[in-house]
């Protein structure tokens, strides 16, 4: 179990805009379902093949052949904000 | 006599095909209980009503010209709502997805309709799947029929809810790490985790996607060997779609047990399990005895941690697939001057509180510095985990244990601690982490007339032998009580 869970750190990371004290909630209640997860470190022994699929399947790809896409305009009419077949989002950077 | 919204598919099926009955008038059936039951449970998000009525006379008019579709031929069907249906909203229970109508169907979608099934409407769920009481949803708790003060269980409640009332003769749901089986076992329904890989998950909200398979809940084991036949198989749009051959589910139905060699899985007793759990599958393990079954003790020691790794792998492949709710393409859009700011505004008021602690969870299992303690530890004991369960299925063919180590609890009793919450999941999860099936057939009710649900899983691609184990136990427990929610209306 770590010392310390850096949680703005991870709120940042996962793009959540929380205010201080619900990273105060958030923290304590990691940090006992952290305790609990980290049983996972009481197996022991050699490494093992990380599991994949159940039923073994590797790679699989599909022919390639063009098949028809959603329609634009029922896709972009889920959007917030659309510009001429465009969705449309803030600046990506600040201009300080 | 019972009910027409009482009967199970296979029943009214007969019904149907003997012109007792139309398929406008089962989803008719099912739309007047809806009215008369949802205030109390609140099973759905959506009912469909003018559409499914109008499907259900084209199906009606199919069978006069003699095109049979076959047993799911005009049933009326209730999904999930994180599966996506082409222009009827679809909001996995999210604010984040409040308004959002989907410009496709789901693959299960399109089966169900092409297999002649009728979508009555949505039902209801904790957000995004991620809960065990269907108390996470963002709009508004379902409640159990069986006693409205209780939870249904969850993540498929309203799925499980409304199956258990008769407000829809079959529901799908969708399992990552007993989200069928636990409210199926809570409301006294069957309900089945398939193979991982073996119906598609194209269209399904992804929570955990190495771990999420959709399957039925069923008033019966037929109801549910006929539903999963009809939406299961191979599907070119899901890369882990299993493209070989599929087992025949209906196959052993009446078969019965003798000769086989049943496990039971001695990690899932003791403590915090209830006495009338153990008690009711304790009675079933002689009856299948006596049936002919041979019954051992399996050991599968690293059940213990499995809970564990559970809640790092789930949360992190979560964190992963939650990240596509953005505010930029569809659903909720928080003002921001900038995309990261716009984005983190969005996915704070968006997202529920469950939501938000899983995401950060898995985003912390996953950051520099603890990839290896948590999240790559967890996939060592998934692979420790699935080498234990295929050496179990070397000596026996199915193993068996409770459901869920309690019957249905209380509304707002786990809410606050999350780790209990999580616990309730402890006998279901660890087949979502090696991709085997699993079924939980309903055997008793308890002292407060709540049902007890018991679960059987076998190998993947197992689910022949795993169909006729529970069709048995379903026989032996000759399990008919209804809820009493006449009364309590």
């Amino acid at each position: 179990m770590p010392a310390e869970i850096d949680i703005a750190h991870v709120a940042r990371l996962a793009r959540l805009g929380l205010s201080d004290e619900e990273l105060e909630h958030y923290k304590s209640q990691l940090g006992a379902i952290l305790d609990h997860a980290a049983r996972v470190q009481s197996l022991k022994g050699e490494p093992v093949v990380e599991a994949s699929h159940p039923l073994r399947l590797e790679n699989v790809y599909r022919e390639d052949v063009v098949v028809p896409s959603l329609d634009r305009d029922e896709v972009l009419s889920q959007a917030p904000e659309t510009e001429d077949g465009y969705f449309v989002a803030p600046p990506a950077m600040g201009t300080e | 006599m019972s009910a027409l919204h009482d009967l199970t598919i296979v029943e009214v099926g007969e019904k149907l095909r003997s012109g007792e009955t139309t398929c406008v008038e089962l989803v008719e059936a099912v739309l007047a209980r809806a009215h008369q039951t949802e205030a109390q449970l609140h099973a759905y998000l959506t009912l469909d009503r003018e559409p499914a009525l109008a499907a259900a006379e084209r199906a009606d008019a199919e069978l006069a010209a003699g095109e049979d579709r076959g047993p799911l031929h005009g049933i009326p069907i209730a999904l999930k709502d994180n599966m996506c249906t082409r222009g009827l909203e679809t909001t996995a229970a999210s604010q984040i997805l409040a308004g959002y109508h989907p410009p496709y169907d789901a693959t299960v979608v399109t089966r169900l309709r092409d297999a002649g099934a009728v979508i009555v409407g949505k039902t209801n769920l904790d957000e995004f799947a991620m809960g065990s009481s269907t108390e996470n949803s963002a709009f508004g708790p379902s409640f159990n029929p069986w006693d409205i003060g209780r939870v249904p269980g969850g993540s498929s409640g309203g799925s499980a809810a409304a199956v258990a009332a008769g407000s829809a003769f079959g529901a799908l749901g969708s399992d990552t790490g007993g989200s069928i089986r636990q409210p199926a076992s809570l409301t006294g329904i069957v309900g089945v985790k398939p193979t991982y890989g073996t119906v598609s998950r194209y269209g399904l909200i992804a929570f955990a996607s190495s771990l999420d398979q959709i399957g039925p809940l069923s008033k019966s084991v037929a109801d549910a060997a006929l539903t999963l036949g009809a939406i299961w198989g191979h599907d070119p749009l899901d890369a882990t779609s299993y493209p070989g051959e599929y087992p025949d589910l209906e196959a052993d139905l009446d078969t019965g047990v003798a000769g086989l060699k049943i496990g039971v899985v001695k990690e899932f007793a003791g403590e915090g399990y209830e006495p009338a759990v153990e008690g009711a599958v304790g009675s079933m393990l002689d009856a299948l005895s006596d049936a002919g079954a041979e019954i051992v003790e399996v050991s599968l020691p690293t059940v213990d941690i499995a809970l564990s790794a559970y809640y790092l792998v789930a949360p992190a492949e979560a964190s992963a697939n939650l990240a596509r709710f953005d505010g930029i393409r569809y659903g909720h859009r928080a003002p921001g001057a900038t995309t990261e700011e716009l984005m983190a505004r969005t996915r704070a008021e968006g997202f529920g509180p469950e939501v938000t602690r899983r995401i950060l969870l898995g985003t912390y299992a996953l950051s520099a510095g603890y990839y290896d303690a948590f999240y790559g530890q967890a996939q060592r004991v998934r692979a420790a985990l699935r080498d234990e369960f295929e050496a179990a299925y070397r000596s026996v063919d199915v193993l068996v244990s409770p459901t869920s180590p309690t019957t249905a609890f209380r509304v707002g009793e786990k809410t606050e601690d999350p780790l209990s919450m999580y616990l309730t999941d402890i006998c279901t999860n660890p087949i979502n982490l090696v991709g085997h099936p699993g079924i939980s057939v309903p055997v008793a009710l308890d002292e407060k007339s709540l049902p007890v649900g018991m679960q059987v899983m076998a190998p993947a691609l197992g689910e022949r032998v795993m169909f006729r184990v529970a069709a048995e136990i379903e026989r032996l427990a000759g399990f008919d009580a209804r809820p009493l929610l006449d009364e309590v209306a």
